[in-house]
């Protein structure tokens, strides 16, 4: 197959748990402080690149490709994921002149 | 020398991350979150995942950065008009991220390094061949099923987006 990956074998797996454990605690912590629906949409998808980060991590240290092919389709479910979510931001925009999400109160029993 | 790579790319990750997250205007915002993305790719380049490197620059630093970027262009925020949250929820809310970081480190500790294990690993796991084999064999019905769903979103965001609904 291709070359012995040396980078593999001299960077232990353990600092791409700790990256991307901050990169997932930075999304959540951006999703429960800020106001701004774009950005918090944005969040959501710093969180699924760290969890697609280390799936690929796994899958490049164990020798195993269905990891990365699974860091693949949630790229794709990401896709029409945000398409969708960023239709439905323009539509309450166009409804209420606004995207901060504490005047969106109207689904509250 | 891959340590101080890893390094480099890992602290332009986590500081653009956090330039992100903490951002006023939601553009500087957006745009930081375009370095990110291009950080993550070059880990996959670092992972020797080829395939995922270039589908990373191509569908999120390319399509959905941009439909982020268009979007908030459209919607014209120029004036701050994001509300203040009070200090308690914010203290709250760093005390739960916090609290969470911790958690998953945590759970992670018990992950052995295995230098020894890479030595015998199958090297062309993340080349474009090996995981095409993959991706039109075994998993070919996941692959329709997505562009059903592609297609699906498709219309329900031209649904969503029409004048009258």
């Amino acid at each position: 197959m291709g070359e012995v990956n040396t980078f593999i074998q001299s960077v232990p797996l353990n600092y791409f748990i700790i990256l991307s454990s901050v990169l997932f605690s930075l999304g959540v912590l951006g999703v429960l402080l800020r106001k701004n629906a774009i950005v918090i949409l944005g969040c959501v998808e710093l969180m699924l690149n760290s969890a697609n980060l280390l799936l690929a991590a796994f899958s490049a240290y164990k020798g195993n490709s269905d990891g990365q092919l699974l860091v693949f389709f949630i790229m794709v479910v990401a896709a029409a994921e945000v398409a969708v979510g960023l239709a439905i931001i323009a539509m309450l925009y166009r409804n209420t002149r606004s995207v901060d999400v504490s005047i969106f109160n109207k689904l509250r029993g | 020398m891959d340590q101080f790579l890893f390094f480099l790319v890992a602290f332009l990750a986590v500081a653009s991350a956090v330039y992100f997250v903490f951002a006023k205007n939601p553009l500087y915002a957006i745009l930081s979150l375009i370095v990110t993305m291009f950080s993550i790719a070059g880990m996959y380049i670092l992972l020797n995942a080829q395939f995922l490197a270039i589908i990373q620059i191509i569908v999120y630093a390319g399509a959905i950065m941009v439909l982020f970027l268009y979007i908030l262009m459209m919607l014209n925020l120029n004036k701050e008009d994001e509300s203040k949250k009070n200090n308690t929820l914010k203290f709250i809310g760093v005390f739960t991220a916090g609290l969470l970081l911790i958690g998953i480190l945590g759970v992670f500790r018990g992950v052995q390094d295995n230098h020894i294990v890479v030595e015998n690993v199958d090297r062309g796991v993340g080349l474009t061949k090996n995981l095409g084999k993959l991706l039109f064999n075994e998993y070919v019905l996941p692959f329709e099923l997505a562009s059903i769903l592609i297609l699906a979103g498709i219309v329900g965001a031209v649904l969503i987006g029409k004048k009258d609904l």
